[in-house]
């Protein structure tokens, strides 16, 4: 089962390892990772794609609380939330395919961020449904590159994940 | 005022009542080995970094309170590494100072420099690197907070050597405020209740305890609630000393060299209640067959411990002594649903008797010097008042098996890695700790050769520590394993050219004895044990000698080859 993890941690020095290294010594799988400055510059937010049956899942969470320096740890299955990824992808654009690369594009509300005279480089953002639709529309064209983001994720409505005090929050029993 | 990065550091150590500190200089520790010099703080230089660490963690283990050392950086820092993942695994407070290239150098692969931090974070509790000596006294205050506190561990402090000579305005923080770090140390009540429902509604319960109450102090409670409700105790070797050796209802260890009693305690129950234990599958054997027929309990600090290996039914966050303090609360209570729990209790506590009697630990005398005869006699002529210490192996499980420890913090052993060459240096740390005391490692001829440099740092600093080593020629454990299931194929395990130990001991300065028959074993020893010096005794044992009772690895815990 795939999960979507939402870390808070120290914006410190060596910390990315430490999460990291949690991840290749237990031989947890990871996704993606992604990493920046929250609202509050002392914390950075890793939002994380893992997967796992509920044993793994309920591990990974109390063992990245466990790391001295994550402040919180939440697993988006709990929580009603919206997430979105980024790609960028460079696709050939000959004569004959730009016209329908221009349809697609606007279809998905993508854009064209960049053009040479034998391709495109288009931007486009959605959750994973909608960006698995988009890239198998537009592979038969060719893709030459593509880059992703990993999703991002925030709770809907007016929750907000804080820093408060250190728990789980979704999954990992353990304190009853 | 201002002071240099070294000032601070000593006083920081001050200020946190550090008495000793296990020690190897170079290079980069210049600056607080001089300042360190001037002060009243106990400096046990050692032979070797690793020994360093072993020594504060069987000082650590011994006393209860958090053990120091320092070395220097690259190679210093990285002959830690062993110490490290050894305390790290048996959740030992320590506080491991590695100095560090100048600031602007690291990064560079400069003369000596390993990125330390890097190397040991999966072997740390938590590590710093000190980057801004304004940083300094904070990061040695929290290390030392977090070494010790909730479900402990070593911490590793990193410190270049340009910051232990320059000057910063030093001010000691009074507290430690992480926002990220808050263990729990008391358990749920919620969760407390229903564990004595089960119990109350339970024929056949087990305490299973482990190195938790050890390093919680929760002994004394461990035995009022055993005694309270009638309940059985098994101990992971961890948990040896947690719960006295000669309790009536003490079944002694579990496990892969456990006793029948315990292992078939285990396996017959209707409910474990496990304290402080963490389901090691030394302890398990095959995990889907372990306690079949029980409901499990799980009292425990750290989370991840709770349905890591095992799946629990009732999980408890907390400390032991705080958590066994509120069961025996609610035990003395009474209460109607125990009514029934007393008058079945005695059918239990007669079959565990019957199989402690059936199948007691034992082996066979035929006139050869064997291991397990000598370990008796360690424990009559001491009458259990002493420190031991162990290697790993043979001597390891049999030390487990066959001395009876009363007390916590009496066994001193590398539970969890297993790691050779522990059980000498850890001694010299016990030794530290409680001058006074008999402190024995019992050793094999193999892991003794680990660490018997630190010879050298028992005599320099007059700790009469004595090894005890039993001698079988072979790296018996694997020979032994070799012996059962790969026929006898004695590949590595014969030691040749083993030194003459006395000699050794002689040369060093220590006292050195042999044994060769049963009949010198008890003035040997009584021998050695008053001499006031390090000494070395050479026990040659029978070779042939295994463990037993045995589990076969991934075998389920009922399935014991006996002897």
């Amino acid at each position: 089962m795939r999960h979507i993890i939402s870390v808070l941690v120290e914006n410190e020095f060596g910390v990315l390892s430490r999460v990291a290294g949690l991840f290749s010594g237990r031989g947890f799988n990871i996704e993606s990772l992604c990493v920046a400055e929250s609202l509050d510059p002392t914390v950075s937010t890793m939002t994380l794609v893992t997967s796992g049956n509920d044993a793994i899942i309920e591990q990974v969470l109390k063992q990245l609380n466990k790391l001295i320096n994550v402040i919180k740890v939440v697993d988006f299955k709990e929580l009603d939330y919206v997430s979105r990824e980024m790609v960028l992808v460079k696709v050939n654009a000959d004569e004959r395919s730009r016209e329908e690369i221009l349809r697609m594009v606007e279809i998905f509300r993508g854009k064209i961020i960049d053009v040479s005279p034998k391709t495109y480089t288009l931007l486009i953002t959605g959750d994973e449904e909608k960006l698995k639709a988009f890239l198998t529309l537009i592979k038969p064209l060719g893709i030459k590159e593509l880059v992703r983001t990993g999703p991002i994720a925030i709770a809907r409505g007016d929750k907000v994940i804080k820093v408060k005090e250190k728990h789980s929050e979704g999954g990992g029993e353990g304190n009853g | 005022m201002k002071k240099t990065g070294a000032q601070i550091f000593v006083e920081c150590l001050k200020m946190e009542g550090v008495d000793t500190i296990f020690c190897y200089p170079g290079g980069a520790t210049l600056n607080i080995t001089d300042v360190l010099s001037g002060s009243d703080i106990q400096q046990i230089v050692v032979r070797h970094e690793q020994g360093a660490v072993h020594a504060s963690d069987g000082y650590a283990r011994a006393s209860g309170r958090v053990g120091v050392s320092l070395v220097t950086s690259g190679p210093g820092a990285t002959n830690t590494v062993t110490g490290i993942a050894t305390a790290y695994m048996d959740s030992i407070p320590l506080v491991i100072f590695t100095c560090q290239v100048n600031t602007m150098l690291i990064g560079n692969d400069a003369f000596q420099e390993a990125d330390i931090v890097g190397i040991t974070r999966p072997c740390t509790k938590h590590s710093y690197l000190v980057r801004d000596g304004k940083d300094l006294a904070r990061m040695i205050k929290e290390a030392f907070y977090i070494a010790r506190s909730g479900r402990p561990g070593p911490v590793l402090v990193d410190i270049p050597k340009d910051i232990t000579s320059n000057l910063y305005e030093f001010k000691y923080p009074e507290k430690v405020n992480i926002r990220s770090y808050q263990p729990t140390y008391v358990g749920h009540i919620g969760q407390i209740k229903r564990a004595m429902k089960e119990i109350a509604a339970s024929k056949k319960p087990v305490l299973y305890t482990g190195g938790g109450i050890i390093s919680s102090g929760a002994s004394a409670e461990l035995v009022r609630l055993a005694e309270v409700l009638s309940i059985p105790v098994v101990n992971t070797l961890m948990g040896l000393g947690g719960f006295p050796g000669n309790h009536r209802l003490f079944l002694g260890m579990l496990g892969m060299h456990g006793t029948y009693a315990a292992n078939m305690a285990i396996t017959s129950s209707d409910l474990i209640i496990a304290v402080g234990a963490r389901f090691d599958d030394r302890a398990t054997g095959k995990v889907d067959e372990f306690a079949p027929h029980a409901k499990i309990i799980h009292v425990d600090i750290d989370p991840t411990s709770i349905s890591k290996n095992i799946k629990v039914d009732i999980p408890i966050v907390g400390d032991s002594k705080n958590v066994l303090q509120k069961m025996i609360h609610l035990a003395e209570q009474g209460g109607p649903e125990f009514k029934d729990y007393h008058a079945s209790i005695g059918d239990w506590i007669k079959e565990t008797e019957q199989w402690k009697n059936d199948y007691p630990l034992t082996y066979v005398r035929n006139g050869t010097l064997k291991p397990q005869y000598v370990i008796e006699r360690i424990y009559e002529l001491t009458k259990g008042k002493a420190i031991i210490t162990t290697e790993v192996g043979q001597n390891q499980m049999w030390t487990a098996q066959f001395f009876k420890f009363l007390k916590p913090r009496t066994l001193l052993s590398s539970g969890g890695l297993g790691t050779m060459g522990f059980g000498f240096p850890a001694a010299i740390g016990a030794q530290v700790a409680y001058p006074k005391s008999l402190v024995i490692d019992i050793a094999g001829d193999g892991s003794i050769q680990m660490n018997i440099q630190e010879l050298g740092t028992a005599v320099q600093f007059r700790l009469p520590v004595k090894v005890v080593i039993l001698n079988n020629a072979h790296l018996g454990m694997v020979r032994q394993w070799q012996e059962l299931f790969y026929e006898k194929r004695y590949t590595w395990t014969c030691l040749e050219c083993t030194p003459d130990f006395v000699k050794l001991a002689d040369a060093y300065g220590a006292a050195g004895y042999v044994i060769e028959r049963e009949d010198d074993v008890d003035t040997v020893l009584k021998e050695a044990f008053r001499n006031g010096m390090p000494t070395l005794i050479d026990v040659k044992v029978n070779p042939e000698e295994s463990v037993y009772p045995m589990v076969p690895a991934g075998a389920p815990l009922r399935e014991m080859l006996l002897v």
